[in-house]
């Protein structure tokens, strides 16, 4: 029987780099996914002909410029269109439109706030170089802080170095930063509901934190330090939907030999004392490889793809201890036109991004309330985005597609699991919603998929559908991600790797964590290592 | 006019132990407290005719340091009281207990559980004792000396040994409520003990980042985080602290309040020189020691205009908002609470996480919570003193209740929130609404007013990640010192942070001493 040098479980973008990596590096390597089609929740798909859905994750901002060049992505198929900002819409149907034009951006938030217009650059410059530290980590080995190995302490002393070229002042405003919570971080800028809202929403975007919980803050920067191009904090948006990127990393990863199989669902992985020599495969065949690296969440992995018997003692504890929270859901929807928005004389602006719907932290706060209390908002947080309005090929001519991202959404209800009724009613809620901000919107609609957690994990395997596949918070990031000791991609068995967004730097369609694990592969493989560094812009 | 070495502002525990030990050391020092009493937030007053009660109910983390520098034993202070019973009381009877020995009232796994959950808390609490008590040293640029300390800090992380420091490292930042579900499964078991990590600041279970350290702060000191009625009561501390700064020669003025720190500049630059008390008096000093809050120091007493504007921005916005009320009452007699043989622990009334968890949403939109969770003590069955003979008090931290509230304290608030109270009390003690003699209330408001605490917050600013530390209250004013020298910190807005420990009084004079 075949025996592979790797095997990659789970076809998301992550996997699909980190097999990419070692295809180039001269191992054969396949990547195995149990759906039909590949990409995880990075992915598009058909679900109304016609119609290309981003069904899970929208918007492309943090994939590293540096992998997107070197796997030659571009000529692998894939094609970033600029995000150009977002319409936030107020409670009371005042709108914040984000334009890129500074001068207009000023004079639109002096509408609103002088003051908050005033704030707004240093804002931004702020928010930017706390960005810088973080992105310069992103491609790095995190140090292990109990090891006296030269790399640990050469990688402590890289960090101590960072950390004191800020200087006191800016080593105690970056501390507070990533420490406090994005409620309290927006008070100290600005004094408008609507702007402060429309600042905050990437602060708990995926997350079971609230704009009051301490740590939020830091989540804003999670949607901040990416870049398109080169343009650091730009958003973009993949042509062709998500799976473009999938599928760009998957040519790659063909092109260098790998091979990638659909429908075949791991049942388990295999260990002979101490050591992974394979996976079982729901069909029940075996295969075998020299190493195996799993793309799933922490959680799965250990709980469900091993057996408590072959682990070391405490990781068992530590994978169900492993915080991966279901917070977030998701309306996709596809329209017969271009909905129509109160307060926005025409559509323009809508071609411009997206939209938010959430005119206040106390009402993303309250959102997180219901949450708390197993139930959703009537009143949800929404950031939206329209496609189709500038990538014609998701959408038939004239029709368009929409994607709606609500924040927050419960893994399991007070009132016992989700049923298709639920979900439903959840679903309802987000389009009266937006039906009070565009009426008529509803009479627009052709077809609506409506993703509560529960959807995300039975379709693409997220734990609790988790979009980070773990929570942000400091105890699981860095070192810490996913587990004390194991922050270096090697898992607590031998010739066992993670290369999902469990591990460091964490979630965002970034694809470092693949690349990253790759390196580590190779270095314990004693090969040359193929993959590149980051790009640094020290400004 | 006269002339002192050190005048300290304000007569909390921080600022007579601060005087006590300038004093000791020869310096002519004089303490002026707005205050008919001293003693700050640990003030013992009459509330009504023969019951004596302070903001602070109970003594858990004193520094015994302290205790034996400046010979509290000698000046009729005895922490030997033998401490509170913690008991998470339920209406129905089931309390479960906490004291010194383990806990009682949990199925033998969460007491298993209690025993290696203690026991990994106290080596991460003695890993850290040591750094309560010494001046923390500057954010950056610092001496190889102090260096040192960080250096101490990472040596004694590392003695944990791997598996307890990598622990250390994940465990400090989680919520009290993952903390709690990773060990037990008993409900009031897991509010009783967040409790302690929780109560002060504007924090929850569900709040990552603090609560840990707060947890552990507590834990160090004489009693280990144990409470403790001592004798004569909270009032016994402060006399005895009082004494020891007067024998030392320290003087001290109650009914005198400051008006404003003076500061004079000359091409030296600016300069702390004395006080200006209300009366319009100015005493000269050497120094002048605030163990005010931060806010009220710089904003009030020193004013802007003698600061740089970025510091002065930065103190503005510190976070000081209290959320802790306190509820005291005058009770005919001893109450009788469901289950419990007499009430005399301290007892945490609230059912489980969530309890305090939905208390807190209501707080966070400057509303009372509409079921308010309560710390409750019976000071005078321990110290039978406090109340007139056959007659008790009763004294609780209530929380969440906000020091802003929406449409603002009006009586109509302030009475709705007391009856709202006595209601949550009757159903843990039925009957004791008849015995209630007197009953007040003192919303975070209120302890601003009597005691000029800003937001009336127990730890003077919040005791929060990004203000701890080599960062408390600001990296320019962490070490004691201010900006503007000749002007020192010596209060809870210092490091470590507030609580009855004495730390940051005795470290501030360590400072100015060295």
């Amino acid at each position: 029987m075949k025996r592979y040098d790797a095997i990659v479980i789970g076809a998301g973008h992550n996997g699909l780099t980190n097999a990419a990596y070692l295809a180039r590096a001269g191992l054969d390597v396949v990547v195995l996914e149990k759906n039909d089609y590949i990409g995880g929740a990075a992915v598009t798909r058909e679900l109304q002909e016609g119609w290309h859905y981003s069904s899970c994750s929208y918007v492309c901002s943090m994939m590293r410029q540096s992998l997107h060049r070197d796997l030659d992505l571009s000529r692998h198929g894939l094609l970033l269109v600029p995000y150009l900002g977002t319409v936030a819409f107020g409670d009371d149907g005042s709108t914040l439109i984000d334009y890129p034009d500074e001068g207009a951006h000023y004079l639109e938030l002096q509408r609103h706030s002088p003051h908050d217009a005033d704030a707004m650059s240093r804002f931004q410059a702020d928010l930017g170089r706390y960005a810088q530290l973080i992105r310069k980590t992103l491609m790095r080995t995190p140090p292990d802080p109990a090891s006296l190995k030269p790399r640990d302490i050469r990688e402590m002393l890289f960090l101590a170095k960072e950390f004191r070229a800020l200087g006191e002042r800016e080593l105690y405003e970056y501390i507070r930063f990533f420490t406090m919570s994005a409620a309290d971080f927006l008070d100290d800028y600005f004094e408008n509901d609507l702007v402060k809202a429309a600042m905050a929403s990437p602060g708990i975007i995926g997350t079971a934190l609230g704009v009051q919980s301490p740590g939020s803050a830091y989540i804003l920067l999670h949607h901040v330090m990416g870049d398109v191009d080169g343009n650091v904090g730009a958003w973009g948006l993949a042509r062709g939907g998500m799976g473009a990127i999938s599928q760009a990393i998957a040519s790659a990863l063909r092109e260098a030999g790998g091979e990638i199989r659909t429908c075949a669902g791991v049942e388990r992985i295999v260990v002979r004392n101490g050591t992974t020599v394979g996976v079982a495969l729901e069909n029940g065949d075996e295969l075998h490889a020299n190493i195996v690296v799993s793309n799933l969440d922490a959680k799965r992995t250990f709980t469900k793809l091993l057996q408590p018997e072959e682990l070391p003692p405490r990781i068992l504890e530590r994978a169900q201890n492993f915080k991966i929270r279901g917070s977030s859901g998701k309306v996709n929807i596809a329209l017969s036109g271009l909905p129509r928005f109160k307060g926005l004389p025409d559509n323009r602006y809508i071609n411009r991004g997206g939209q938010t719907f959430a005119g206040s932290l106390e009402t993303m706060e309250r959102a997180y309330d219901a949450w708390k209390r197993g139930t959703w908002s009537e009143d949800p947080f929404i950031e939206s985005i329209i496609p189709s309005a500038w990538d014609p090929t998701v959408a038939p001519a004239g029709k368009h597609w929409m994607s709606n991202f609500v924040q927050y959404c419960p893994p399991e209800l007070a009132d016992g699991p989700w049923t298709p009724e639920k979900r439903d009613a959840f679903g309802q809620t987000v389009i009266n919603k937006l039906e009070r901000y565009s009426p008529g919107f509803k009479d627009l609609i052709v077809h609506m998929e409506v993703r509560t957690p529960h959807e995300i994990e039975a379709e693409i395997g997220l734990t609790q559908g988790n979009i980070f596949q773990g929570e942000l918070t400091i105890d699981q990031l860095l070192f810490n991600r996913p587990f004390p000791g194991y922050g270096q991609y090697r898992m607590p068995l031998r010739n066992f790797y993670m290369c999902g967004s469990s591990t460091h730097p964490g979630g965002g369609v970034s694809a470092a964590c693949g690349a990253n694990a790759a390196r580590e592969i190779l270095r314990d493989l004693k090969k040359p290592n193929v993959v590149p560094d980051d790009d640094c812009y020290d400004e | 006019m006269d002339r002192y070495d050190t005048i300290i502002v304000g007569a909390g525990h921080n600022g007579l132990i601060c005087a006590a030990y300038l004093a000791r050391h020869g310096q002519r020092v004089l303490l002026v407290e707005a205050g008919d009493g001293a003693g700050g937030l640990a003030t013992t007053r009459e509330f009504h005719p023969g019951f004596h009660v302070a903001a602070a109910h109970t003594v858990y983390q004193f520094s015994p340091q302290v205790a034996k520098d400046l010979a509290l034993e000698k000046h009729g202070y005895t922490s030997s009281g033998e401490p509170l019973a913690t008991v998470g009381l339920d209406p129905e009877g089931n309390h479960v207990a906490l004291t010194a020995g383990g806990v009682s009232g949990v199925d033998a796994a969460d007491a298993a559980s209690y025993r290696r959950y203690r026991a990994a808390l106290e080596t991460f609490r003695d890993a850290l004792a040591p750094f309560w008590m010494k001046r923390m040293p500057g954010i950056g640029g610092n001496s190889a000396k102090e260096l040192l300390t960080f250096a101490q800090l990472g040596l004694r992380l590392r003695r944990l040994g791997r598996e307890d420091m990598l622990e250390f490292f994940r465990v400090a930042t989680l919520p009290m409520r993952d903390l709690m579900d990773e060990h037990f499964t008993n409900d009031r078991l897991k509010a009783a003990l967040s409790w302690d990590g929780i109560i002060g600041g504007r924090l929850a279970p569900r709040s990552p980042n603090q609560s840990v350290l707060m947890l552990l702060y507590r834990l160090c000191g004489e009693h280990g985080g144990q409470h403790v009625v001592p004798k004569a009561g909270v009032r016994g501390l402060i006399d005895a602290l009082v004494a020891a700064a007067t024998d030392a020669g320290a003087q001290l003025q109650l009914g005198t309040a400051v008006r404003q720190i003076l500061i004079e500049g000359d091409e030296a630059g600016l300069r702390a020189t004395g006080v200006e008390l209300a009366s319009g008096k100015r005493i000269a000093a050497d120094r002048v020691v605030s163990s005010a809050d931060p806010q009220r120091t710089f904003l009030e007493l020193v004013g802007p205009r003698y600061l740089e504007i970025e510091f002065s921005n930065r103190i503005r916005r510190l976070r000081c908002e209290g959320y802790v009320a306190k509820l005291h009452l005058a009770l005919a007699e001893e109450p009788r609470f469901s289950g419990l043989e007499r009430a005399d622990g301290r007892m945490i009334m609230a059912p489980n996480l969530d309890a305090i968890e939905f208390a807190f949403d209501d707080a966070k939109y400057g509303q009372c919570s509409s079921n308010p969770v309560m710390e409750v003590v019976i000071p005078s069955l321990r110290e039978p003193a406090l109340a007139p003979a056959g007659q008790h008090l009763l004294s609780a931290h209530v929380m969440y209740v906000p020091a802003t509230l929406k449409g603002g304290w009006t009586t109509e608030a302030q009475e709705a929130l007391t009856s709202r109270l006595l209601d949550e009390l009757e159903r843990y003690a039925p009957g004791l609404r008849k015995l209630v003699l007197h009953a007040e209330l003192l919303t975070p408001a209120d302890l601003e007013t009597l005691h000029g605490v800003t937001g009336g917050h127990w730890h003077h600013t919040e005791f929060a990640i990004d203000q701890l530390l080599m960062m408390r209250p600001t990296y320019e004013a962490a070490q004691y010192a201010t900006p503007i020298p000749g002007l020192f910190l010596c209060g809870a807005g210092s490091h470590p942070g507030g609580g009855l420990s004495g730390a940051p009084g005795h470290n501030a004079a360590q400072v100015i001493l060295s």
